[in-house]
């Protein structure tokens, strides 16, 4: 199985990556979440391909904006129906790099950070489409969705799904730069930094864990 | 790496002071650093003893307020930074910031900023420096800030600012070349109706003859007309570049013992001719200047072409406020023109009475005209006094009848008629000088609120016209009184308090200590007037006499006082600040610049005025004290 394969088998980027697993924060206060959004040329995990990446860092639930990773790839794929929605064409004037590249580099920004994103699933689904490519195991690191986080919140009955937009709107955060994976990803941490104030405010002494296990602890 | 989260934070901070004076480069590498905070309503940001964080904050949504043990000192809104006083001082913070709303706050790193401006220019480190340090004492010399403005004492050496202009030269000079005769040379001369005529070899010049040359040299019989130019021609000419001042000028000018001055592309002698700049028209320059305005006010000979003066000066006023002339000049200037106005219209009203007057008498300029802080044309304040007389009902019949005349002439200038009747013509402020020590004697000794507002606008008189022994008897009857009757001092120093500074500004309201929050702004009573009245009150009680203006006042109350120096030059320099914001709001609105609607202030104005609420608050915490009016209160 490829799961275990031998780390001599990797390249060393990916090792440096697995390393960092070695030392695991889980002090909520000081655990380093990375929020990160990606825009894609349609939602086909298989057949689609990641147009861009964007993150910020989220430490002591503050966003450091020194800590932030931006790139755009290269496409070979190109699906004019989504440029419509994130304006990004196949020969755009910003500098791009090969999905390989994008992936080592935000491997090695994201490290063994906690990652935060809107409807998480589809997002770590390509960056793993991704890694799949090249020969790689999915991604190891904890996975906290901020859509499933509003819910389990239990601020609201209903369990139908909230968009970025709709909870922006019930935040009222300013919806800059929406539809470029840097614009969503810090409205996703602005999100994220709301909700776990909420959170706190509800439950002193509040755990790492319970960000991953809502059931039950209200 | 392209980065859209730091760009999004640059074109938010770009609007707002002190970020506004970086460049985008600079104002990036601040952006990408820095860390984005959250607060629900009631969190602090830090609090009173905490050690300093090592940035300061910017509100991006939301409010803070700001709390000294619990009172409220400041709210900040969008935009608004706080927490930079404690890290230029290296302490822990002296306050609570709390937010009033959930807010997002921009953390800012000081390192970053610091190094920017030691980088960047000095401006930028003096704006920082007086952004913060504005606790103590935001005035102090070296701590000038382009933000805030300042009316420097240190700008008051100029005092003739048409010195500086550049001076404009005549653009098309009468040139010839050197080997022609002298004859022809004054033929050139007299056809072009000039007074001078400059020399040229391949454009440039070698030397120049002038009427007095033609007078001295040829006239004399020294030398013939039949001549070469060059055998009179003075030579080297005295160049100079096209920017030279009007003082540079007149110096070189005296110096040389010359007339004219030849104007070449780089100021020296090996360069093309330009143009010509003669001592005649230094003379037209200065045509702009208050002192032919005086002068033509001296030969008017109507109240209606004293008005048309008076307009010119209004043009002349919204020049030295465009251009930035010192306050402390700008009074001076414009109540000189003032005072020259009503002077000819008092020798104009005595020429048409039937009579000379029957008795000596004095012309009285009260309030603001009377301390010579009257910028923009408002209603007439004035008394008479005349000389104790037997015949006294004729004499002040006389003297009403020459009032009246005044008022109307003044009123036709632009000087609109009181409304309170606070004028010379009223029977009850055209007195004889006994008559007016009685009054004087009376609001000193049987005060109350009514009296008080009297004494404030009467006690500030100055002499117009006639007779100042008349109006040192006042002045002398005034200190005695008060020396009778010292606590008369204590309740003026009370009255001086009636009108606290407001709090602070915030989104577009005024906030008041009580929390009350306005959207205008009356600069005159809350902020303008409250430091006039302390000067006054503490003037009379230090026995300082001959000052008027509020402007003296404090710089005498600090040469008098080390110990209040800081706050009485801080108090100078928010009252020039806050009288040029008063002028400039009434040059553009064509009004009195009094009430000022928030909404129309931008962020940098609010900070400009905020910085004046503070040594409002400072000196009525001295009269506080000196006079013991808690214990009144």
């Amino acid at each position: 199985m490829r799961w275990f394969k031998n780390h001599t088998d990797f390249p060393e980027f990916y090792n440096r990556y697995l390393d960092t697993f070695k030392h695991k924060s889980k002090d909520v206060e000081s655990v380093r979440f990375v929020v990160f959004d990606t825009e894609t040329t349609g939602l086909d995990v298989i057949s689609d391909r990641i147009l861009s990446i964007g993150a910020v860092g989220v430490t002591k639930f503050q966003i450091h904006v020194a800590d932030t990773f931006e790139c755009y790839l290269n496409q070979d794929t190109f699906n004019t129906e989504t440029v419509k929605i994130h304006g990004l064409l196949k020969e755009g004037h910003i500098s791009k790099i090969e999905e390989r590249q994008a992936i080592e580099s935000f491997l090695n920004y994201l490290g063994n950070a906690v990652i935060v994103a809107h409807h998480a699933a589809f997002d770590v689904a390509m960056i793993n489409a991704s890694l799949k490519r090249m020969n790689l195991p999915k991604l190891k690191n904890k996975v906290i969705d901020t859509g499933e986080l509003y819910k389990k919140t239990k601020y609201v009955k209903d369990q139908k799904n909230y968009g970025l937009d709709e909870l922006s709107d019930l935040f009222k955060i300013t919806k800059h730069d929406r539809h470029t994976s840097s614009g969503d990803a810090y409205i996703t941490a602005l999100l994220f930094v709301k909700i776990a104030s909420l959170l706190r405010k509800k439950k002193k002494g509040l755990k790492l864990r319970y960000f991953f296990d809502f059931n039950g602890w209200f | 790496m392209k980065n859209t989260i730091a760009e999004r934070i640059l074109d938010f901070l770009k609007h707002f002071p002190p970020f506004d004076t970086l460049n985008t480069e600079e104002l990036f590498a601040i952006s990408k650093e820095v860390i984005v905070l959250h607060f629900e309503k009631d969190a602090y940001i830090f609090r009173q003893n905490n050690a300093i964080n090592d940035c300061f904050y910017v509100v991006k949504d939301g409010a803070v307020g700001i709390y000294h043990d619990d009172n409220l000192v400041d709210q900040c809104d969008e935009g608004d930074i706080f927490g930079l006083r404690a890290l230029i001082r290296k302490d822990n913070y002296m306050l609570d910031a709390k937010a009033l709303e959930e807010s997002i706050i921009y953390a800012v790193s000081s390192k970053l900023l610091e190094n920017i401006i030691i980088n960047n220019n000095e401006a930028n480190q003096f704006l920082i420096t007086s952004f913060a340090t504005n606790t103590r004492n935001p005035y102090a010399e070296t701590d000038k800030g382009a933000l805030f403005a300042y009316d420097t004492q240190a700008q008051k050496s100029s005092s003739n600012f048409t010195e500086v202009q550049s001076a404009s030269f005549s653009k098309n000079p009468i040139t010839c070349k050197a080997k022609i005769s002298i004859k022809e040379a004054a033929l050139i001369m007299s056809e072009n109706k000039v007074g001078s005529i400059v020399i040229t070899q391949q454009k440039k010049p070698v030397g120049i003859i002038t009427d007095k040359d033609l007078r001295y040299k040829i006239a004399t019989g020294i030398h013939t007309i039949d001549e070469a130019v060059e055998t009179i021609m003075s030579s080297p000419v005295i160049t100079f570049p096209p920017k030279i001042t009007v003082a540079e000028a007149q110096i070189a000018m005296l110096k040389h013992s010359i007339s004219h001055l030849c104007i070449t592309q780089d100021g020296t002698v090996d360069s093309e001719l330009i143009g010509i700049l003669s001592e005649h028209d230094i003379i037209v320059i200065h045509g702009n200047n208050p002192s032919v305005l005086i002068k033509e006010i001296k030969h008017a000979t109507s109240a209606k072409r004293l008005q048309e003066i008076r307009e010119k000066a209004h043009n002349l006023l919204a020049n030295y406020i465009e251009q930035h002339i010192p306050i402390a000049f700008i009074t001076n200037v414009i109540s000189a023109i003032n005072e020259a106005i009503t002077k000819r219209i008092i020798d104009l009203s005595i020429a048409e009475m039937s009579t000379i007057p029957p008795a000596t008498f004095a012309w009285l300029a009260l309030g603001s005209q009377g301390r010579k802080e009257q910028l923009l044309l408002t209603d007439q304040d004035n008394a008479l006094v005349y000389e104790d007389v037997k015949n006294s009902n004729d004499v002040k019949h006389y003297f009403l009848k020459l009032a009246k005349a005044i008022n109307d002439k003044l009123n036709t200038v632009g000087f609109e008629l009181c409304p309170a009747n606070m004028m010379g013509s009223n029977p009850k402020w055209c007195l004889s000088v006994t008559e007016w020590k009685q009054q004087f004697e009376d609001w000193i000794t049987r005060p109350d609120e009514d009296k008080m507002m009297l004494c404030n606008i009467f006690f500030d008189f100055d002499n117009v016209y006639g007779n100042q022994h008349l109006v040192d008897d006042m002045s002398k009857s005034i200190f005695e009184a008060i020396e009778q009757y010292e606590i008369f001092l204590n309740f003026m120093a009370r009255n001086a308090l009636k009108n606290p500074p407001p709090l602070s500004f915030f989104r577009n309201f005024l906030v008041e200590d009580s929390g009350e929050h306005k959207n205008q702004f009356d600069i005159k009573a809350r902020a303008i007037m409250p430091l006039v009245d302390a000067a006054r009150v503490l003037t009379l009680s230090k026995n300082i006499k001959h000052t008027n203006s509020t402007l003296e006042r404090y710089q005498k109350l600090a040469d008098l006082e080390q110990q209040n120096k800081d706050t009485y030059e801080a108090c100078a320099n928010a009252f020039n600040i806050l009288l040029r914001f008063r002028t400039q709001q009434g040059l553009k609105h064509n009004d009195s610049g009094r009430f000022i609607d928030v909404n129309h202030l931008s962020k940098a104005e609010r900070l400009k005025l905020k910085s004046c609420f503070k040594p409002i608050k400072e000196i009525q915490e001295v009269l506080r004290v000196r006079f013991q009016l808690s214990q009144l209160m």
